[in-house]
């Protein structure tokens, strides 16, 4: 699974720019640096994104918010595009 | 606005529920202008002695930091004409009571940004500046903004690229008369290095009376589709376009009205209308210097609670092309006297044309143009 997807194995943390509102679906993410606005469409992806820092890598944080090993690769997906949009970045 | 990945339609739906706060608000600080655009959707001109003050306009601020708002879109009439407008855009920005700013993005026809001013906003962080162009030559936007207008918009292009302002934008209504033009206004962005704004002309405000001559004809409404498929997220169009998705794939950005949803408008005296092309009383939510200000208005207010309700697809509910277009843009129907639940008057598909109003053409709220000179 890390090989597909090698974001898994980074140490990752919010963007220092980046404000997170809660919403009914998620949350929305606006980066003050660029300026994007970015919709975080589930819960437990917010959750997991709050507390990226805390954790070695994304694979700890997953573990941690006891995310199901089958929803990891989707989960990987989405960070891939969050870190596409700086949303998080690596530390 | 830059939206990632919108295919889920649970988010559309969720979008469409309403948002604990709006993503896109729009501030109109005065009715007071310099100009007198024929295309004026708040009908500006004179200053409204009921204008916020300025303690009233950073308690509102105050608010809309509380409520996590990240931007607002400042514009008017002219802002600038504010005598307090540095001291609210830079509360905006960076509060005193520190913590997280609200981004400004405001909208203005640069009679004011002299080299002075374009040095003091030069210095501000979180801070992008419009500057309203409608034509790529004088005589094509002086038609429409005003003699001397374009000489104006020019000059303050020319004073924020002088100060390294960095990519400002260059806002743009489409018009019949400047469509030919989109290429010269895309070629006059990239020269500042600036980036280009293109929005849809609505048949408010001052519109109403202009918009017969102006809107563009079903032909050019293909053109711009075309266009703007072709430049992607690289042109701005503050998803103003997606009436004309039943043309095809969908533009970029969020397909769907978000009046009362994710957008509203405060105008100058704190009436909050569902958004920025419906100032009339139908539209108006409440105001923010009621018990519970903006909050109240925006969370509870009948209005907007009818708004987030599913919206029947009335006339359109047989056309395959609704779940495309939504049924188009709703100030446009309503200042043209369609009713809301059928097409849009500018719709590609053309039932626009043959739709029948419901209403003579209702007439926008608040006017403040000026009064027309005397001739001696």
């Amino acid at each position: 699974m890390t090989a597909t997807h090698p974001i898994l194995e980074v140490a990752l943390e919010l963007h220092p720019q980046v404000a997170l509102r809660p919403e009914p679906f998620g949350a929305l993410a606006y980066h003050y640096g660029n300026r994007r606005l970015v919709f975080l469409k589930h819960a437990d992806v917010v959750a997991v994104a709050r507390r990226l820092a805390d954790y070695p890598s994304l694979a700890d944080a997953l573990r941690a918010a006891d995310v199901e090993p089958s929803r990891w690769p989707s989960f990987a997906t989405a960070f891939e595009s969050l870190r596409g949009s700086e949303v998080v970045r690596e530390r | 606005m830059s939206v990632e990945a919108l295919t889920r339609p649970s988010l559309v739906t969720s979008l469409k529920s309403g948002l604990d706060a709006p993503i896109c608000l729009t501030w109109e600080l005065t009715y007071a202008c310099n100009l007198q655009c024929v295309h004026c959707l708040s009908s500006s001109g004179q200053r409204d002695e009921r204008e916020l003050t300025t303690d009233e306009a950073k308690r509102v601020l105050d608010e809309l930091r509380a409520m996590q708002v990240f931007y607002i879109n400042i514009g008017g009439g002219e802002p600038m004409v504010r005598r307090d407008f540095f001291e609210l855009i830079e509360y905006a920005i960076e509060p005193n009571s520190g913590g997280d700013g609200i981004g400004v993005k405001f909208s203005t026809n640069g009679a004011f940004i002299d080299a002075t001013n374009a040095r003091r906003l030069a210095a501000m962080n979180y801070l992008d500046i419009q500057i309203s162009l409608d034509g790529i030559d004088a005589a094509t936007n002086d038609a429409v903004r005003g003699a001397g207008s374009y000489a104006m918009a020019r000059q303050a292009m020319d004073n924020l690229a002088a100060t390294n302002f960095g990519p400002f934008k260059i806002s743009v209504v489409a018009t019949r008369h400047n469509v030919p033009q989109l290429d010269d206004f895309k070629a006059l962005a990239d020269s500042y290095g600036a980036q280009l704004r293109l929005t849809r002309l609505r048949p408010s405000g001052r519109g109403v009376d202009t918009w017969d001559d102006l809107h563009p004809t079903q032909a050019q409404q293909r053109e711009i589709y075309n266009w703007l498929m072709a430049h992607g997220e690289g042109v701005l169009t503050g998803d103003s376009f997606f009436h004309l998705n039943a043309l095809g794939d969908p533009l970029p950005g969020l397909n769907m009205c978000g009046a009362g949803r994710v957008v509203c408008l405060i105008d100058p005296i704190g009436d909050v209308y569902a958004c920025p092309f419906v100032i009339h009383d139908e539209f108006l939510a409440g105001n923010v210097r009621e018990t519970g200000g903006f909050g109240r208005i925006w969370k509870q207010s009948d209005l907007f609670t009818s708004l987030r309700e599913p919206q029947s697809a009335g006339a359109c509910a047989s056309c395959g092309a609704f779940d495309a277009c939504q049924g188009g843009c709703m100030a446009a129907k309503f200042f043209t006297g369609l009713p809301l639940d059928g097409p849009d008057p500018e719709c590609v598909v053309g039932n626009g044309s043959t739709a029948v109003p419901i209403a003579l053409k209702p007439r926008p709220g608040a006017d403040h143009s000026k009064p027309p000179r005397r001739v001696q």
